[in-house]
């Protein structure tokens, strides 16, 4: 006879499942000669962190870096081919890819796994071919978009309507301003969503170096 | 340009702004046919790694669980991987020695899990390397690191004395492990208290002989009910 | 059926009347892959532990709703009597509601016996309550204080189960909090020093929690004296912004104004000399 709690919930099993969400925050900027990238360093599963220093910003050439978040074992072997499909490309091609070629190359990489895809949450921000600032922003089965501006990640729901109201159509800000914005917002998102702290990074790239900087945040 | 949640892949429960909670029921098909580990039999817990001046060192206790049976109590889970390398453990017992041969494929979850959680040891160049790699491939690099329930009852304490002491010295390491394993004794019901330490340094890799926590349960005689 | 009335007074106790429409909306809104709004829980870490003289509790300041904070400054640790406390973690509300009834009732008992409250009794009181629940009331507590038999600690599960332990943690950090407790608690510190103990387990939580964070509260209780600190320690440090995101005087504009006076009498006018001495 089967017991109340049976009845209830009926047998519990494990099941293997191959993801996980491992929390992070991204945003970027394109600004008229610059683009700049942020996002802290929690790594986090469930209620624990795991690391307090994860690198999310990648450089994948001079003038181009992804930003990634979601699942980190997923963003890892993402990170691995494209920066090996990038590389292929510059020995085949005698120059670098561009930002948006890399995009491209990005979008199809996820689209390929539709059916599998990987669980990230990518932005690609850089520098196009005129040197202008680029940022496009994907979803995890390679939709993506060229935009002024975006946040992807935990706190992307805090942080984009922020931005809309300060980046209202028109508002061209100067890297320190972008910087400083930036790190504003990053200081409120650590303060209302658990999955973003400890640290924030950034990276603003332009036509004389990609530059990296981190400030710390909250650690609760 | 977001997924409508509908065509999710995942369980809903891995979206952003929702906690992840282990997936219970639901149907086995979505993903084909399974032929590895779905549930691990033979299982150690957690395992602890700390960097230290100049090296670093992982311990684990010795027990193989069966369930709630503590069936091998004196199995190792740490392995000298070559002079540099340690290696220590925690999950499936057998898909931990299945593992010797197939380090270099842990890649992308294949959806054919080993059901362990790694933690590597080294040293290269004047440097400590510490890692943890996971069943899914999850993977990072800290200074203090903890698998299973250690990342909740060994990792506050280890984070705690590393920020007070980036710069342990190999005995104040070795310290810090023994006294994280006797309070994961104490707390663990899957935990032992005959356990072995790896560590690495300039010299080279060797594990320490299996040693006993020192315990103490002078508490218990103030623990009265009433 | 549920009442409709506003004028119809409660009856005082629990009221079940939408337990069957909410089972049945459920029911509906998980053929469309839709859930009923949860309670807010609180992600937690409470500690106490028994010293010397008396009890110290402890407890972070965070409540969340999913991985949004709720609340940065929320107070876990209730009054229950002169001499009585409790930490609360789990639903924010089961939390406060059956401290505060136990506390009323407990202050009618003591009223009725003439004596001051034990510990025993709240604790009694409380699992009652809870185990008559079945779990439902999903309150997790610390109760702590002095009485006339010493120092007492119990913790309370939200099926009524009870302990009565030298130190006890309980909430989402209460692993990382019971870590710090088994390496270093011991019998008969001083308060100094458990006080510190405490705060360390709490920051412990807080740290390493995601449950948990802000600040830590404590409170002593000795036989003499109660001392609840809030805040303890501020373990965070809010960032510090260097933009302003304020919106400018004047954002919002003033399309109309209309200004009209509410004519009035003037029936009677008294004028009383205040008392200046």
């Amino acid at each position: 006879m089967p017991t109340v709690m049976e009845d209830c919930v009926g047998a519990i099993q494990h099941r293997f499942s191959p993801y996980s969400f491992n929390g992070g925050t991204l945003l970027a900027f394109a600004g008229s000669d610059f683009a700049l990238l942020a996002a802290d360093s929690r790594l986090s599963e469930g209620f624990g962190i795991h690391n307090r220093n994860a690198a999310r910003l990648h450089k994948l050439s001079e003038s181009c870096v992804l930003a990634c978040c979601g699942f980190q074992g997923d963003c890892l072997s993402l990170l691995r081919i494209l920066e090996a499909r990038v590389k292929m490309y510059k020995q085949t091609h005698q120059r670098p890819m561009t930002c948006p070629a890399i995009a491209s190359l990005l979008s199809q990489l996820l689209y390929s796994h539709r059916f599998f895809p990987y669980y990230c949450y990518c932005l690609i921000a850089g520098l196009d071919s005129q040197g202008q600032g680029a940022v496009f922003s994907f979803d995890p089965v390679g939709s993506y978009e060229r935009v002024p501006f975006s946040s992807l990640g935990s706190a992307s729901a805090q942080l984009q309507p922020l931005l809309d109201s300060q980046l209202s159509s028109g508002v061209q800000l100067s890297a320190s301003q972008a910087e400083q914005l930036a790190r504003d917002v990053f200081v409120s998102a650590a303060e209302r969503d658990v999955y973003t702290g400890d640290s924030v990074q950034v990276c603003l790239v332009s036509s004389v170096e990609v530059h990296r900087d981190s400030h710390s945040l909250r650690k609760d | 340009m977001a997924l409508s949640s509908d065509f999710l892949p995942w369980p809903k429960e891995h979206a952003p702004g929702q906690f992840y909670t282990f997936p219970v029921g639901g149907s086995v098909a979505d993903f084909g046919p399974i032929t590895r580990t779905q549930n691990p039999m033979v299982v150690g817990t957690s395992v602890l790694g700390v960097k230290f001046a100049g090296g670093v060192a992982v311990a684990a206790d010795m027990l193989g669980s069966y369930g709630s049976l503590a069936r091998f109590r004196n199995i190792s889970r740490v392995m000298r991987v070559n002079d540099y390398t340690v290696l220590a453990c925690a999950g499936d017992y057998a898909d931990y020695q299945y593992l010797h041969d197939i380090i270099e494929q842990m890649v992308r979850s294949k959806l054919n899990p080993l059901w362990n959680t790694i933690l590597v040891g080294g040293y290269h160049d004047e440097e400590s390397f510490l890692g943890y790699v996971d069943r899914i491939g999850l993977a990072y690099e800290s200074p203090v690191v903890a698998t299973g329930f250690g990342a909740f009852i060994a990792l506050p304490l280890m984070r705690d004395a590393h920020e007070k002491n980036p710069n342990m010295s190999k005995d104040e390491a070795l310290t810090l492990l023994e006294r994280c394993l006797k309070i994961l004794y104490y707390r663990d019901s899957r935990a032992f208290n005959r356990y072995e330490i790896a560590i690495v340094t300039k010299d080279g890799a060797t594990i320490l002989p299996p040693a006993s926590c020192v315990t103490n349960w002078e508490i218990a005689h103030f623990v009265r009910n009433e | 059926m549920a009442s409709v009335s506003a004028f119809e007074l409660p009856r005082g106790g629990f009221c079940f009347d939408n337990c069957r429409r909410n089972g049945m909306l459920g029911a509906e809104l998980a053929k469309h892959g839709a859930k009923l709004p949860k309670a807010r829980k609180t992600g937690t870490t409470i500690a106490g532990l028994i010293f010397k003289d008396g009890v110290v509790l402890g407890a972070d300041t965070r409540a969340t709703e999913d991985t949004i904070v709720a609340d940065k400054n929320c107070q876990k640790i209730h009054f229950i009597a002169p001499n009585i406390y409790c930490c609360g973690a789990g639903t924010a509300a089961d939390t406060e509601i059956t401290t505060q009834m136990i506390s009323s009732n407990l202050e009618l008992h003591s009223l009725s016996t003439g004596r001051k409250a034990r510990v025993a009794t709240a604790c009694c009181m409380l699992k009652q309550m809870l185990f008559r629940y079945q779990g439902h009331i999903g309150a997790s507590l610390v109760l702590g204080g002095v009485d006339i038999s010493g120092p007492s600690l119990y913790s309370i599960h939200p099926h009524g189960s009870t302990d009565k332990l030298p130190f006890v943690t309980l909430g989402s950090g209460s692993l990382a909090a019971m870590a710090v407790f088994e390496d270093r608690y011991k019998i008969n510190m001083e308060e100094e020093e458990a006080k510190a103990l405490v705060r360390d387990a709490i920051a412990s939580g807080i740290f390493n929690d995601l449950g948990s964070g802000s600040n830590i509260d404590i409170c002593v209780i000795t036989r003499d004296k109660i001392d609840y600190l809030r805040p303890y320690e501020e373990a965070n440090k809010k960032g510090d912004r260097k933009g302003n995101y304020r919106n400018k005087a004047g954002t919002a504009t003033i399309l109309s104004e209309k200004i009209k006076p509410i004519s009035f009498d003037i029936l009677e006018e008294t004028v009383q000399t205040m008392d200046t001495s």
